[in-house]
């Protein structure tokens, strides 16, 4: 029996949900579960977790690129039957782990581990830069402003050795969303990668009759920058449509989600915006957004060097200057945002200021700022 | 041997991060519609654009949500991806499987779609990426009746909640986020499968204030454990974290890639508490606990002294009770920068 198009409603069986968790445990997670006392990370990507009757799961966290084959993930499956009795298990930053209960185990799961080291790297523990949390950018959205596995691909290049590595004065949270919709949710991360659209969407007074509902696409807009308009379609006939005021648009999309007939991706004006400093742990510091520091870097495909290199030259600077336990925007709160753009050498924008209608509430009301490279052109 | 050249994207095989453009081409040798998501990759790394068209309703009778329509805008040239529907498949709360439940999926959706997939979406489900219309059903049948497992939320509707592994393996949960999590997705199926909502909304489950699933960030409600009652301390495993034991590593071993000097007490747990609650006095470690706001830095810089939930069977002092915080958030926050800015949840009752 299967599936029957003829009688498409015949035995179907619906909202089962997810499988329960309680029958995917490991048996030494299942049989300690609430009852961990501490643990410990013995080296990069390697933790114990010791719980109070002394038994121990030993954890290797290991990188993957989040897009994967089933073909790769039968390969992670093997290695699970191999060595972890048929168990693992999934991070919330995409990275995969395998666990055993003893330090035998341990020692034969990480020579394994040794001979697919190019789709397996171990690390993503502590004070380090570990996976990209990302979204699917060109291989699957319909409106991104870049693409997500590639330029996340190029930057764990780059900073592959702060993924196996603990040096730096805190984790680094790095985070891609491949538009302003922020599936992959950056604005809380310590680096945050993003696509952004420059251009103001293109009307197609072939489509919008069609696709649209007028109304809905005006309502769309937060800032009011669409208007119904009389328009002409390539056959010459007069069809409802809407005209974009420019000066007005901040090309967020919305109007494209609402009305296809309004995209507004461009090779030119797509982009990607670097902003720093989020965090969602309530460790020392309350959770922050992460600020824009880098309005607009081109996509230079295929490896993204002008990302690549900005993530580099603020993660540098971070890793000298920090004190231990700073995360990245502690680190720019305590030295001044001014001196922040002096030490990492980027550019200031006036797109780093605010310029919300209620914006006087966000600006420094106070005269406790420092004289920067940044602030020369005006205090010289 | 390759349908279409990728010049482009091979220059991504290179380097030492797991390549998924080397992933997608040993998978074409099997499922040859990869072929042609490169070759649409391809074209869009050469013209910096998407070539997705926006949108298409697909999906299985009785369920608004779970899959994404998904059409490509030069199907003649790449004919594997015409179709490119998104399914999304519900998780177990915590994210771990046995291998026998992956391989059956990983089947599943090698006999009915492109064989990608992402481990996981950014909401949490778990996505296979990538088929045909006329598939959807008989995926559907086989997922509900062979591997009693059901398709996650999207549009209009709750999305699949998710939550951090909780106390499964973590000494810091104050409540059973797993659980929460699952009971809850369990009580919403309705609402997860058929939007009826304005737009869409979502639960995340974090087990403490650390928030490994950011919560706080990217959810419409988000529930985040603390707990009342004092802070045990002992007294002992100070002293060995004063003496710096090799057994007692600051942090967890958190920061052991660099010389930070030995672990100073005083210095990087007593000063940097944002309260100034602690305090030495001779040899005692105290703490105010009527200052202190949960922000954990203490707890995660000496593991032994400082405990959140413990059993009876621990023989210093009393447990403290862990409650959980329960943060609804009163206008529908989103994370979303379009229409509004972003938003943080803020606490609005303790339960």
């Amino acid at each position: 029996m299967g599936y029957d198009p003829k009688n498409p409603m015949e035995g179907r069986i619906t909202d089962l949900g997810p499988r329960y968790y309680g029958d995917f445990l490991p048996p030494v997670i299942k049989e300690n579960k609430g009852k961990w006392l501490y643990h410990e990370i013995l080296e990069p990507g390697i933790l114990v977790h010791v719980a109070e009757s002394g038994a121990k799961v030993y954890t290797v966290r290991c990188g993957s690129a989040r897009l994967l084959t089933v073909n790769r993930i039968r390969v992670y499956c093997d290695i699970a039957d191999k060595y972890c009795g048929g168990y693992l298990r999934f991070t919330t930053r995409n990275n995969v782990e395998f666990m055993v209960d003893s330090k035998e185990k341990l020692e034969a799961l990480k020579a394994g581990l040794q001979g697919c080291k190019d789709i397996l790297p171990i690390g993503g523990t502590g004070a380090c830069v570990t996976n990209i949390v990302h979204t699917q950018g060109w291989i699957h959205c319909h409106t991104p402003a870049t693409d997500a596995s590639g330029p996340v691909k190029a930057v764990m290049d780059d900073l592959f050795e702060y993924f196996g590595s603990m040096k730096l004065p805190a984790q680094v949270r790095i985070a891609l969303a491949c538009c302003l919709n922020m599936c992959g949710a950056v604005h809380a991360s310590d680096i945050a990668i993003l696509g952004i659209h420059r251009k103001p969407p293109m009307i197609d007074n072939d489509r919008i009759t069609g696709v649209c509902e007028i109304p809905l696409a005006i309502a769309s807009c937060p800032l009011g920058a669409v208007k119904p308009a009389k328009a002409t379609n390539s056959a010459g006939e007069d069809v409802k449509s809407v005209k974009v005021n420019a000066e007005r648009c901040m090309f967020c999309g919305n109007c494209y989600t609402m009305c296809p007939a309004m995209p507004l991706a461009d090779p030119e004006g797509d982009g990607i915006a670097i902003l720093v400093g989020g965090k969602v742990s309530n460790s020392k510091s309350a959770p922050k957004f992460s600020k824009l520091v880098v309005p607009f870097l081109p996509n230079t495909t295929p490896r993204w060097p002008e990302t690549v290199d900005c993530v580099r030259q603020i993660l540098v600077a971070y890793a000298k200057d920090a004190k231990k336990y700073e995360r990245l925007g502690e680190w720019a709160e305590r030295i001044g945002w001014e001196k922040f753009f002096e030490k990492t050498g980027l550019p200031f924008t006036e797109k780093s200021i605010d310029d919300y209608r209620l914006a006087y509430d966000t600006w420094r009301t106070t005269t406790q700022f420092k004289f920067t490279s940044h602030t020369a052109a005006y205090t010289k | 041997m390759a349908k279409h050249a990728t010049p482009l994207l091979d220059e991504l095989e290179k380097g030492p991060w797991p390549s998924f453009v080397t992933d997608l081409k040993q998978q074409a040798a099997t499922k040859p519609e990869c072929w042609d998501i490169l070759g649409q990759l391809e074209l869009s790394y050469k013209d910096r654009i998407t070539h997705w068209k926006h949108g298409g309703i697909v999906g299985v009778f009785g369920y608004g949500g779970g899959i994404v329509g998904r059409y490509s805008d030069v199907p003649t040239r790449f004919p594997g991806v015409e179709h490119f529907h998104t399914v999304r498949i519900a998780q177990p709360s915590g994210l771990y499987y046995s291998t026998e439940n992956l391989r059956a999926l990983m089947d599943l959706w090698e006999k009915y779609g492109s064989g990608v997939t992402n481990m996981h979406g950014s909401t949490g489900d778990m996505i296979f990426l990538g088929t045909r219309t006329e598939n959807l059903e008989p995926l559907f049948w086989d997922l509900t009746h062979d591997l009693k497992q059901d398709l996650g939320g999207s549009g209009s509707n709750l999305r699949t909640p998710s939550c951090c592994l909780g106390n499964s393996r973590c000494e810091w949960a104050c409540y059973d986020a797993q659980e929460l999590c699952n009971s809850l997705t369990q009580r919403y199926q309705d609402e997860i499968h058929r939007p009826a909502f304005p737009y869409k909304f979502k639960f995340k489950f974090s087990g403490c204030p650390n928030d490994c699933v950011a919560a706080i960030a990217r959810s419409d409600f988000a529930v985040i454990g603390t707990w009342k009652d004092n802070i045990r301390i002992d007294q002992a495993a100070v002293q060995k974290y004063i003496a710096n034991d090799p057994e007692y590593p600051a942090n967890a071993g958190a920061y052991k890639g660099r010389d930070w000097g030995k672990f100073d007490i005083q210095k990087e747990v007593i000063k940097l508490c944002p309260t100034n609650c602690m305090w030495m006095e001779g040899n005692e470690l105290k703490i105010d606990d009527s200052e202190c706001t949960r922000c954990m830095h203490c707890i995660m810089s000496c593991r032994a002294p400082f405990v959140l939930e413990r059993s009876k069977a621990l023989p210093s002092a009393s447990a403290p009770r862990p409650r959980s915080l329960m943060a609804p958030s009163s206008p529908p926050w989103s994370f979303r920068s379009s229409k509004s800015m972003p938003k943080m949840i803020s606490r609005t009752s303790l339960i």
